[in-house]
Formats: C-alpha cells, sequence, structure tokens
C-alpha cells in the first residue's frame, strides 16, 4: 500500500488544505484519523458528504481514500487492529461511538466493492438478500423491489428471464450492476462505491456511470475511482486526498479547472500519480 | 537479504550445455516418475484383484446370503454348519460411520466458524496448530482411551440412566416403541456398544473434518464476506448465507472424507464396540465393523472358509470407502473448477 510518492515525504510537508464546507452534509468526518495497527493512514480528515449529491473521493495509490470509505460503515470493524479516531456524523448521531449497531448502519450506508461479489445464490436472492434481513415483505412486495432495484441497476432486461439462475453465471460487468441492485434494493441512504467500475469494459462502465448519477436522486454517494474522468463526469463535489491527507475538497468543476493546492494541480495534469 | 554472488563467467555456449543435460536427463527423470506412479496403481489393483479372490469361495458359497444374513457361526459342529452372514458387521459399519458424522459435524462447523470469523487473532495459530495435531493422534490411543476411561464413564452416567428410564406415557406408544427397539435395543450397560464406537469416531475425525473445514472457509474471498456485511448481516448470517453456501460443494467432499475415514477405522472402534455379531437391535446394543471383525478373528480363522469370509468383508469394506471417496472427489474437484 506505498503509495508512489511516500520516498518524497522525507523533508517536512506543510501539506497545505483547502477544504469548502458543503451545504447540507448527510455524512460527515471530523477529525478522523485512522490506524492499521500501528501505522497511521488518515490525519485529521475533515470533509462533509452532500445530501443526494455524487462526491468523488481521488488521489495516488494509498493516498487513503479507500481507507476513508472504509471508515463510513466502520466494514474495517471486521479485522482486529484496525480503528478510526475522530467523529463520522451520519445526520448528525456519531456513528464511531460504541454500542453503534453495525448492522443497521451498514443497512443505511451500502457498500459496493473493486471487485463483484455476487454471492452463491441466485440473481433474485441476490438482490432480496439485504431485504430479507430488515423487512419483512410479501412475496408482490419481495418481487416488486427486486424488480425495482434491478432497473435501477440497470440489469432487468437483461436478466428479467433468468432470475433463479445463479449470480455467479453473469458476466463481469453484470455481476457488477448485480452488487449496485442488491446495494439498492436496502433503500440505504448512502451508497459507498470502491472503484466499481475498475474491473468494467468501457460500455459497462458507462451504463455503471448512468445508474450512479440516476441513484442520486434520493441516495448520497460517495466514490473513490482512479479514473479522473470518471470523477469529473459524474460527481458533484471532490475530494483530493495524499498521504493520507485531505488535500483539497470543492465542487467537482472547480476543484477540475481551478485547482487551489499545488498537489491537487501536479495530480490532475498528470504531474504525478 | 544477503548480496547474491555474480554469475560465473559465461563459457560461450552455456544454452547448448542446458539443452543437452535436459534431453539426457528428463525422459529418464520421467520414466521413473511414471514407473512409481504405475507402480501404485498396480498395488491397488493387485490388492482389489486378491481380496476378490480370496473372498470367491464366501461370496460363491452364500450367495446374496452373505450380504443380507446375520448368522456367522465358525464352528462346523452347531446345527447349520459353517455359515458367514456378513449383514452385522456391514450395517454395524455403515451405522457407526453415519452417527459418528452426526455427531461430528456440527461441532465441526463450530470449531471452523470460530475460527475463520470469532477467534482473535493471536489465538488463532495455536488453535489450529492444536486441532491439527489432534488429527495425528494414533487410533490405538484413542481406542485404549476409549475402553479404559471412556467406557466406564459412559457407563455410569449414561447408559446406567438410560437403562432404567422409561419414556413418560403421554409421549405415546409409538415413541415408547421406537425407544425400547431402535434406541435400546439390547443394552447392557457396560459401556460398549454402537454408540459408544460412534462417539470415540466421531472424537477422531473431528479434528480432521474441523482442519478441512476451516481451509475450505478461508477460500471465501474476504471482498465477498465483507460485502455480505455491508449490506448489515450479522456473524451468523454471513456464515450461514454467504460462507456455508459459497464452500457447500467441497464442504460435503471434506464430509465424505471425514466418513472415510471413519468406515475404515479398525482399532479405535473394536475396543468399545462390544464385538457382537448379531444385527445392532439398537443404537446401545453391541455390535460390529467389518474392521473390528476382521481384526479379532483373523488370528482364530482356521477354516478355509472362514478365512475368505474375512476376506470377503474386507473387499466390501475395500468397495464402500472406495465409492465414499471418489464422490468426495468428484465433488470437491467441481468445486475447484468453479
Amino acid at each position: 500500500m506505498n503509495g508512489p510518492m511516500s520516498s518524497e515525504t522525507t523533508a517536512p510537508d506543510t501539506f497545505e488544505s483547502f477544504t469548502e464546507a458543503v451545504p447540507d452534509a448527510k455524512l460527515e468526518a471530523r477529525g478522523v484519523d485512522f490506524f492499521y495497527g500501528k501505522s497511521q493512514a488518515l490525519y485529521d480528515v475533515n470533509i462533509g458528504f452532500q445530501r443526494h449529491a455524487v462526491t468523488a473521493l481521488i488521489g495516488p495509490s494509498g493516498c487513503g481514500k479507500s481507507t476513508l470509505l472504509r471508515a463510513l460503515n466502520r466494514i474495517y470493524a471486521l479485522y482486529p487492529g484496525q480503528r478510526a479516531a475522530g467523529e463520522i456524523l451520519l445526520d448528525g448521531e456519531n456513528t464511531l461511538e460504541r454500542g453503534v449497531d453495525l448492522g443497521q448502519l451498514r443497512a443505511k450506508v451500502g457498500m459496493v466493492f473493486q471487485q463483484p461479489t455476487p454471492f452463491p445464490m441466485s440473481i433474485y436472492d441476490n438482490v432480496a438478500f439485504g431485504v430479507r434481513l430488515y423487512e419483512k415483505l410479501s412475496k408482490a412486495d419481495l418481487d416488486q423491489r427486486v424488480e425495482e432495484s434491478l432497473r435501477r441497476a440497470a440489469l432487468w432486461t437483461e436478466v428479467k428471464d433468468k432470475l433463479q439462475l445463479s449470480g455467479l453465471g453473469l458476466s463481469g460487468g453484470q455481476q457488477q450492476r448485480l452488487c449496485v441492485a442488491r446495494g439498492v434494493a436496502v433503500r440505504p441512504e448512502v451508497l459507498l462505491l470502491d472503484e466499481p467500475a475498475s474491473a468494467l469494459d468501457p460500455i459497462s462502465t458507462a451504463k455503471l456511470e448512468e445508474t450512479i448519477v440516476e441513484l442520486k436522486s434520493d441516495i448520497t454517494i460517495v466514490i473513490v475511482t482512479h479514473n479522473l474522468q470518471q470523477a469529473a463526469r459524474i460527481s458533484d463535489n471532490a475530494a483530493f486526498m495524499y498521504l493520507g491527507r485531505l488535500i483539497e475538497f470543492a465542487k467537482t468543476d472547480r476543484l477540475f479547472d481551478n485547482p487551489r493546492a499545488r498537489r491537487t494541480a501536479d495530480y490532475i495534469t498528470g504531474r504525478f500519480g | 537479504m544477503t548480496a547474491v554472488p555474480a554469475d560465473p563467467p559465461a563459457t560461450g555456449r552455456p544454452s547448448r550445455r542446458a539443452v543437452s543435460r535436459g534431453s539426457t536427463f528428463d525422459p529418464i527423470f520421467g520414466f521413473l516418475c511414471g514407473a512409481a506412479a504405475t507402480l501404485l496403481l498396480a498395488t491397488l489393483t493387485g490388492v482389489m484383484i486378491s481380496l476378490a479372490i480370496g473372498g470367491w469361495p464366501a461370496f460363491a458359497k452364500f450367495g446374496l446370503g452373505f450380504f443380507t444374513s446375520t448368522r456367522w457361526n465358525p464352528s462346523a459342529d452347531i446345527a447349520g454348519g459353517e455359515f458367514y452372514g456378513g449383514a452385522g458387521p456391514i450395517v454395524g459399519t455403515l451405522i457407526t460411520a453415519l452417527v459418528a458424522l452426526v455427531l461430528s459435524l456440527p461441532i465441526a462447523v463450530g470449531v471452523a466458524v470460530f475460527l475463520t470469523e470469532f477467534c482473535p487473532r493471536t489465538l488463532r495459530r495455536p488453535i489450529g496448530i492444536a486441532v491439527e495435531l489432534l488429527a495425528g493422534v494414533p487410533s490405538i490411543v484413542y481406542g485404549m482411551w476409549g475402553l479404559f476411561v471412556f467406557a466406564p464413564l459412559f457407563s455410569q452416567v449414561v447408559e446406567t440412566p438410560l437403562a432404567y428410564w422409561t419414556p413418560p406415557p403421554f409421549l405415546g406408544k409409538g415413541f415408547a416403541d421406537f425407544w425400547n427397539n431402535a434406541v435400546i435395543g439390547d443394552l447392557v450397560p457396560n459401556g460398549s456398544g454402537i454408540f459408544a464406537a460412534s462417539i470415540i469416531l466421531a472424537i477422531m475425525i473431528l479434528p480432521f473434518m474441523a482442519a478441512t473445514l476451516r481451509e475450505l472457509f478461508l477460500t471465501v474471498p474476504p471482498k465477498v464476506r465483507e460485502s455480505a456485511y455491508g449490506v448489515g448481516c450479522t456473524p451468523l448470517e454471513v456464515v450461514m448465507s454467504v460462507t456455508i453456501p459459497y464452500v457447500r460443494r467441497s464442504a460435503i467432499g471434506a464430509v465424505m472424507l471425514g466418513l472415510g475415514r471413519a468406515l475404515g477405522e479398525t482399532m479405535a472402534v473394536t475396543f468399545v464396540i462390544g464385538n457382537a455379531h448379531n444385527f445392532p437391535k439398537g443404537l446401545f446394543s453391541g455390535g460390529s465393523t467389518i474392521a473390528s471383525t476382521i481384526a479379532n478373528e483373523f488370528a482364530e480363522a482356521t477354516t478355509p472358509l472362514h478365512t475368505s469370509a474375512l476376506i470377503a468383508l474386507g473387499f466390501v469394506l475395500f468397495v464402500i470407502t472406495f465409492a465414499v471417496l471418489a464422490i468426495a472427489r468428484t465433488l470437491l474437484n467441481a468445486q475447484r473448477q468453479a
């Protein structure tokens, strides 16, 4: 996980930082530090994720963007030795506190990974899986929810005749959209996407991006991506991270057209990273 | 890292040298490996054929009766003369192995789940190693322990109370009949019998199955587990809905391997099964397995027919075990390709 630039940090670095406050933050990190055992991966990250908007996290490998994402639904808590400090507020409630029901939290803050992760069950059951955990729906309602979720993930027309077949039999792009459908089906308030398109071909990527833009009508979306064009295309706000620090956070147009931090400018013009 | 010594100066034609060495030794090496493989196959086939030939007199004389009759009578002086029906040991073998499997499977799954989902990282290795060591304890040790420690305890704590227990009337006559016939049978509370043997077998195959299942659970990609947690699953839901279904086929294979071990286990069973030749009347009756019968009687088999009957039993065990392992192998391979 060493960033390509880590050798440059021997000189003291001031990390000039420019962040803008967002109106109406659904989810907000305040002074978040993150540790993998003894090594620190995030330093005092402050960022707000605007309600019903897409926020992109960009930066070179190892900059901490995936780590920040994993802190937002506390999926890191599966692994002993990983911990976060500071506050992460979901509608004003600190989710990092002890005693938070992690199941409930993750049902509200869903996640889709870089590699498609269909479960070993039918397409229908994959989508219905999370719904069944938290809601008792009639067969008809569940059918409807599955259809709605698959439509929102732009997968319905491709799978509607084979819902009972295994999800493992779909192509990579379809599997990824299936995972999005699964994430959407539980009606999360926030959806975290960790480089969801990096394993997909261009056509699947385009479909997925369309899906993401449509989803933001009622879901707050945070996406980690290595693809700057993708970030520019689909996000409303963008954050540039570097060596575990949030360097710049602004409206996407502003960040790409007129970056204020030198490092941001270097990164988006391809001078490093 | 230590510095790698510089290569010796090139001789000018290194590639030709490599080619000539390879072309000399590769065929020999290949031949030796092939010979080893052939030897193994030949041995196995030889064992199978010699068992079939050795058992033929018994098969020929008793026909289907060898599989269906429970009369096992080595003495020509008793009415009916020498007669060997293997139904008792064959059924005993299958029952003890299956009961052992039923007893140990839930615990093995529990151990594997604990080691992969709940165990603190620092304890993972020690417990994992302990489980693997247990899998290597020789069966004679389990047998001795079973006879000297387990059987007296089992007699006192389980069998004696059961022998005096009558099912309360509200459970109905059906249950009472089932209880008296299929479970208690002709229970003698001396700590031995089908069920005692099954427990010892269960203890023996438990570490093996737990270790195999743990390996399988570790093959579930971490991201798939995270995804399940990511939609709000509890650990129990992750295990039941994702982890176990993910390895279902190969888990069945692992269980069959355990079954294979239980089927052929000799010493531990011989010590505690009670060595009765008749058809086991109930779970707590004395009984025998193929392996225990052979171990007990081979030294005393004086007539050719008796010897042949024992060899025939061996052949049956060979076929049963072979079939179970073949199925297990097929299932495991299917999972690897999926």
